[in-house]
């Protein structure tokens, strides 16, 4: 954990691009307190704005990479860990965070998720799970909750979800872990520690989509929303464990996985400069 | 043998030819014929100072080129057919967002699997317009090995210099045809980059209006943290749906390439000066028109080759001036499609002079015996 002094030098404001304000986000959405989480880890990392950059995809949570003062990169749907790769392969000197949701990351990205774990490039990826493809109007996610409404299962979700986590752990991410937005203190510090790990980092924010998976499912306003998913879960003891791959009712929160595997531009560099005759460095 | 003599392949080439401009990062995923180019530079590039991916798929390769583009750092793709298919979207971005890449296609049989080993020209149209919305693109078409070192070369520089993904449009034959190239026949010249962004911080604008339409990149780590996204933006990087500046914005990439068409434009004319007919091919294509015009001049019958090198944009105003010159009374267009380039030509002649069609979709390449007969009866 960290001093707590640190903690109050933290202004948001210094991190976010004011001119981009207000914000998109709809009343009560939770990308907003994993955003202000990401930065503030990012701050307390000591992380240098010049030489960071922010890779997102399409979605409610592709939008959060314009609200940063980096070097920020909106790319396409599903893809931003494939620009990551590049990016983080061609400037190893910069920090790399991409910023996704359940439906970029899990469905139409799929594959990427899974390569950029057991390819163990040091990239940070933070996905948003807010259950439900927002942008578009509420469409049904890989992480829809069994028995949901959305907007294409107007009988309920008949489909089981992913864990994402237990997936990214699978494939060799060499650290996993997953938060809620209640936990803001939590979330930073599970994100701080992502982004200090030398690898591939995967954290899973359960957020919440209150104007539409909410409305839909009767579930309340944002705190009935945030309440509810704390105390849907595991307490941190079960940390080190691995979920099973098909999303149960209750998940752990915390640290889900952790391996300390070579981080892959690294060794890429080590044969490159063994090639060349040159020395050991990295 | 001077050791800049070498007998090369043309996906060989193409791999030393970006090397050689200055390609330090190449991102792919295996397939046929165009795997050679990955293996190359997956043997090369580590050796001086580049990257090499195999990606999870063609989607991937063609994100992780253009994340490396954004990074500072020159980058090329390799793929062919099923794979164009798939970079599509990702290359529309690298459209819109104005980020410098090269991609080389194979062009082999289609659609969908096809016929993988064979040689095809059916991604013509593709090159242009695969990827959906308006956008700027340039596409060039090597007919040897020579040219496929040369053009990649030329490729790497113009979507440097121009921010503008380049494609390098080879046949199966060019990727597969071994031929012996003189590597100093390309004069040593500085090495070509974008312009990156300098000066003043604050107020920065990542896409401001230039007077060359160029808009100055920003490089990670140099202090602009500016944003770079794939919506429509306005010059200030973020996103728009003002009209008259989503209108602007879009107009700008695709008035940079009109405004640098004669950098842009190549092409190459045989015996057309007073060419009755007048044939117009690209890449294995025009090898063969290259020797049915010689052998129907051999028979008296005025016929030459105009062989577009950069194919999009299309040298339009050349091939206008040269059927004027030569009072071609037609213009005969073979390619190993059901009739592509031929829709180009119909429209940049508009009328002037018919536009005679050879075609071939059967994996085989078209010969000079078949390019004569068909010029013969034309001429008839």
């Amino acid at each position: 954990m960290k001093d707590t002094t640190e903690a109050t030098a933290f202004d948001v404001n210094s991190w976010i691009r004011q001119e981009q304000m207000p914000h998109f986000l709809c009343p009560g959405c939770g990308h907003g307190i994993a955003l202000r989480a990401l930065v503030w880890a990012l701050h307390e990392q000591g992380i240098d704005k010049d030489k960071l950059a922010v890779v997102s995809g399409i979605g409610c949570s592709g939008r959060l990479s314009a609200y940063i003062d980096a070097n920020t990169f909106h790319t396409t749907h599903g893809r931003p860990l494939t620009f990551a790769t590049g990016l983080k392969l061609a400037r190893p000197d910069l920090s790399v965070v991409v910023i996704t949701g359940d439906g970029d990351c899990l469905a139409i990205g799929g594959n990427h998720l899974i390569h950029a774990a057991r390819r163990n490039l040091d990239i940070t990826c933070l996905m948003l799970n807010n259950e439900i493809y927002g942008m578009t109007g509420g469409q049904v996610s890989p992480t829809t909750a069994e028995g949901r409404y959305t907007s294409t299962t107007p009988q309920g979700n008949t489909e089981p979800g992913f864990d994402a986590c237990a997936l990214a752990a699978a494939a060799g991410a060499g650290f996993v872990g997953r938060e809620v937005t209640m936990q803001v203190l939590g979330l930073r510090d599970l994100i701080g520690q992502a982004i200090a790990h030398k690898g591939f980092s995967f954290v899973e924010v359960l957020s919440d989509c209150t104007e539409i998976y909410g409305r839909k499912n009767d579930l309340g306003a944002s705190p009935e929303m945030m309440l509810a998913k704390k105390s849907e879960m595991r307490p941190f003891a079960y940390r080190n464990t691995v979920d099973v791959p098909f999303r149960p009712n209750h998940l752990r929160t915390g640290v889900i996985a952790r391996s300390e595997r070579p981080e892959y531009g690294a060794a890429y560099r080590a044969m490159a400069a063994g090639l060349r005759g040159e020395g050991g460095d990295a | 043998m001077s050791a800049t003599i070498r007998n090369l392949e043309g996906n060989e080439a193409c791999a030393l030819g970006a090397i050689r401009a200055g390609c330090r990062f190449f991102a792919g995923y295996p397939i046929t014929p165009s795997s050679e180019v990955a293996e190359v530079m997956s043997r090369e590039l580590p050796k001086v100072g580049g990257t090499f991916i195999q990606m999870e798929d063609e989607i991937a390769s063609m994100g992780a080129v253009i994340g490396a583009s954004m990074g500072g750092v020159k980058a090329m793709t390799a793929t062919s057919g099923p794979g164009f298919s798939l970079k599509q979207e990702n290359l529309g971005y690298a459209c819109g967002a104005e980020i410098p890449c090269v991609i080389v296609n194979v062009m082999r049989g289609g659609p969908s699997t096809g016929m993988p080993t064979r040689p095809a020209q059916g991604d013509i149209m593709q090159a242009r317009w695969g990827t959906h919305g308006d956008h700027a693109i340039i596409v060039l078409a090597p007919a040897s090995v020579a040219e496929a070192y040369s053009e990649t070369i030329r490729a790497v520089e113009l979507s440097e210099t121009l921010r503008v993904p380049v494609v390098v449009l080879l046949d199966e034959v060019i990727g597969h045809l071994t031929e012996t190239v003189d590597l100093s026949a390309v004069p040593e010249t500085p090495e070509v980059w974008r312009k990156f962004a300098t000066g003043p911080r604050a107020g920065f604008q990542p896409y401001a209006v230039t007077e060359d339409l160029i808009p100055p990149m920003p490089r990670p780590g140099d202090g602009y943290r500016a944003h770079c996204t794939g919506l429509t933006h306005a010059p200030g990087g973020f996103p728009t749906q003002v009209p008259e500046v989503a209108t602007a914005a879009v107009t700008r990439t695709t008035d940079k390439l009109a405004l640098h068409r004669e950098r842009i434009e190549s092409w190459r004319v045989q015996d057309a000066d007073d060419a009755d007919l007048l044939i117009v091919a690209i890449g294995i294509s025009a090898r063969a028109a290259r020797q049915a015009v010689r052998d129907l001049r051999t028979e008296g019958l005025r016929v030459g080759l105009f062989r577009p090198v950069t194919l999009w944009p299309f040298p339009e105003e050349a091939l206008r001036d040269i059927v004027a010159r030569s009072g071609a009374k037609a213009v005969l267009v073979p390619e190993m499609n059901q009739g592509q380039l031929v829709l180009e030509i119909e429209r940049v002649l508009a009328g002037k002079a018919p536009a005679l069609r050879l075609n071939r979709i059967d994996g085989q390449p078209i010969t000079p015996d078949e390019i004569a007969d068909r010029a013969r009866e034309a001429l008839k």
